[in-house]
């Protein structure tokens, strides 16, 4: 016979396996907020919230699933929010700001690439070792902090560039600049630390 | 120019910046088709954006992976 939705949820919050989703939903929100402070935050409201709700999570989902549902919802709140506090003019600014130009150092002025890109191999079997993670996350850290949080919401937020621009109040041109920007800059990080160090 | 219109400049073959953008893009948005043929010319010529296209792609798993790993 099927569990009974109350009796799923009741063994989703047994103390051990909120434990395990903490740990998960902290992973998600610190990549993206980059703040442990208030990426707890997040994560006590997501769990808060999800108690509260509980009997509307019908098992359509595994029920992480269903808590880092809740989750984007949470980090999207906390980005519109910063966004309000945090001028946009200035994401403006520093998109035609030459001085933090990724770009502009990747490549020499005759448009080719300073140092071409090399090749990384089977790069996903780095997905198994504990240390490329760090070196990931470090990597993250390290990025222009504004294509840093751009590149978060489209990959792994996995948002549409559409619904970036409208929460961050920045043009679609933005956007894919900012993203080039990342995208250049997590590249080299990768390769210096971890592929071809 | 507006950096979003990479191929508009009249070459033939576009340099490895313009190209990376649009390699960037491609992740993002539809290439039209005159981008699409933009990276045609160049990629076959050109390993280092053959590898950044392989690494923008690897970027995309790895933010994903990121978030699956135990």
């Amino acid at each position: 016979m099927a569990k009974s939705e109350d009796q799923a949820v009741a063994e989703a919050f047994e103390p051990t396996r909120v434990e395990e989703h903490r740990a998960y939903l902290m992973r998600y929100a610190m990549l993206r907020l980059r703040d442990a402070t208030a990426a707890e935050d997040a994560v006590q409201e997501t769990l808060l919230a999800a108690l509260q709700t509980g009997t509307r999570f019908a098992g359509r989902s595994s029920v992480r699933t269903w808590l880092t549902g809740i989750l984007k919802h949470k980090i999207v709140d906390y980005v519109r929010r910063q966004s309000r506090e945090q001028p946009l003019e200035r994401l403006d600014d520093e998109v035609g700001d030459a001085a933090s130009d990724v770009a502009g150092a990747a490549f020499a002025p005759d448009g080719h690439w300073h140092d071409f890109p090399a090749d990384w191999g089977a790069p996903d079997a780095s997905f198994e070792s504990a240390q490329f993670w760090k070196v990931f996350e470090a990597c993250v850290q390290v990025m222009p902090a504004r294509a840093a949080r751009v590149f978060v919401m489209r990959e792994v937020l996995e948002l549409a560039t559409e619904d970036i621009c409208k929460e961050l109040g920045i043009t679609a041109t933005n956007c894919w600049v900012l993203l080039h920007r990342a995208r250049l800059s997590l590249r080299e990080c990768l390769e210096i630390k971890w592929f071809t160090p | 120019m507006p950096r979003n219109q990479v191929v508009h400049t009249v070459k033939l073959i576009p340099s490895c910046r313009e190209t990376s953008e649009l390699i960037s893009q491609a992740q993002d948005r539809a290439l039209t088709l005159r981008e699409k043929l933009a990276l045609y010319v160049h990629l076959p010529l050109c390993k280092g954006c053959r590898n950044f296209r392989e690494q923008v792609a690897f970027m995309r798993r790895a933010a994903r992976a990121y978030l699956d790993r135990e």
